[in-house]
């Protein structure tokens, strides 16, 4: 049981992957360089930013402060996951465009995929609920007025639109 | 920023976790990762070997046992956040909850791994002290309890034996219809607090607060209970004077002084936010936990 390098098996965006990963290898690094998913960034490496968050088995984690082998048998959501098809955006990636909710972008993939639990689980939220699910991620270009206005209007639209959401990623009640 | 080289083992149930513990030179065992994964990725901490708990079995779970509540030491943050066992039963924990970090924090952080870590602002540190939690910690021999005041017995470092693992805490309800509130200064949502106050009361039927228990957390290398305060209430109507009063005994408090704040700025804190928890309190003593604590 004790050796520094590991298969893991796992699902990220509905697909099957198989690696041979060093233990000490964050899940974050793991996405970017072992699977080429290079939309999930990293910011500050030590859990404060939030650009580094997924989704694992539907719940928000900062890929930065887990190892890659602690996801092996799970299924991982990266930014990459959230829109339908390549030639469609979720609502709630429209919702950001349409709202200037991003500027630089760097931020995005840790709003987005944060917002995605947010609003699965707190279907109409108010803006100081939207203001504190958002406080562990940190935009330094919009003054996130724009991103709290884009996850309102990302709301109104899901519950329109009758919620649209990725492979894995089912509304689900609480806890 | 990335860890250093280690042997990494993921054992499958508690027994294992402690043999491993046993046998393995300068090993750190893994819960969470709020704490750390960070430390791991800084070089703060330079393990030979990292025995993960997130596959033990048995060591999640939110149970009512012997009329304490008993918290399995593996137990997320996140179920802690929307169990209504918490909220009715340890509803000074649920407050306490929502201001741990954010949302994908908790969902990976551990009561066990919190505790364990001894961050003194840490919110359920403060909560250990506050309800007097008793803490169970198990090594090759069997399991054996520890008053949670007794468990810090410096800066972040717990009671443990070192081939011993927290495996679970158990918390003795307050009756039904007791006051608590849990208040903390920090700079940002989800920041750890440069102090907090945790408060939990009852009172008789007129009004005389017949049992107090106050701590602040945050403020000094562990946290502290203000015993000062608490003997100051008891037997006591409070008025807005008498709060006023009892809690100016927490600008005693040796306070630890960083980065973030001056000594007598965390000993200020100490007094504010202890009346106003106290406050807070007193208006629920009586009154049904809310759904939401938010």
């Amino acid at each position: 049981m004790s050796e520094q390098k590991r298969t893991v098996a796992l699902t990220v965006n509905g697909k099957r992957y198989e690696k041979e990963v060093e233990v000490r290898v964050t899940l974050a690094d793991f996405i970017r360089h072992y699977l080429g998913l290079t939309g999930t960034h990293l910011g500050c490496e030590h859990g404060v930013c939030g650009a580094c968050t997924i989704l694992l088995d539907g719940r928000s984690a900062r890929s930065c402060l887990m190892l890659a082998v602690q996801a092996d048998g799970h299924e991982i959501l990266t930014v990459e996951g959230i829109a339908p098809n390549e030639h469609e955006l979720h609502p709630l990636q429209e919702a950001f465009r349409d709202n200037h909710g991003l500027q630089c972008g760097f931020c995005t993939p840790g709003m987005l995929t944060t917002l995605l639990e947010f609003l699965r689980d707190n279907p109409d939220p108010t803006e100081q609920e939207v203001r504190i699910a958002l406080s562990g991620n940190l935009c330094r270009c919009t003054g996130y007025q724009g991103i709290v206005n884009a996850a309102l209007d990302a709301a109104k639209r899901l519950q329109a639109g009758g919620a649209q959401w990725p492979a894995g990623m089912r509304p689900r009640a609480g806890a | 920023m990335k860890p250093p080289p280690f042997s990494y083992h993921d054992p499958r149930t508690v027994a294992d976790a402690i043999g491993l513990l046993g046998r393995l030179e300068n090993a750190k065992l893994l819960a969470g990762g709020q704490s750390l994964m960070p430390m791991l990725n800084m070089r703060y901490v330079l393990p030979d070997h990292v025995i993960d708990l997130n596959r033990v079995e048995g060591l999640s779970y939110i149970r009512e046992t012997g009329g304490a509540i008993e918290i399995g030491a593996m137990t997320r943050q996140r179920e802690l956040e929307f169990s209504d066992l918490i909220r009715t039963r340890l509803p000074l924990m649920q407050e306490a909850i929502l201001q741990i970090g954010h949302r994908q924090t908790r969902n990976r952080g551990t009561i066990g791994g919190s505790l364990c870590h001894l961050d003194p602002a840490a919110e359920l540190v403060t909560l250990g002290a506050g309800y007097d939690a008793t803490v169970v910690a198990t090594g090759a021999g069997g399991a054996r309890e520890i008053a949670f005041k007794d468990f810090p017995v410096a800066y972040m470092t717990p009671a443990l034996e070192p081939n011993e693992i927290l495996t679970a805490v158990r918390f003795a309800p307050w009756p039904e219809g007791h006051g608590f509130a849990f208040v903390e200064f920090a700079r940002r949502h989800g920041d750890f607090a440069i102090t907090s106050a945790a408060v939990l009361l009852t009172a008789d039927p007129a009004g005389r607060i017949n049992r107090a228990s106050v701590t602040i957390g945050g403020a000094a290398v562990t946290p502290v209970r203000a015993t000062d305060v608490e003997q100051a209430l008891v037997g006591q109507v409070p008025t807005p004077e008498l709060l006023r009063e009892a809690c100016e005994s927490c600008r005693a408090i040796e306070a630890i002084e960083d980065i973030h704040a001056p000594a007598s700025y965390r000993q200020h804190l100490a007094a504010v936010l202890s009346r106003r928890a106290l406050e807070k309190a007193l208006t629920r003593i009586g009154q049904p936990v809310p759904a939401k604590l938010h």
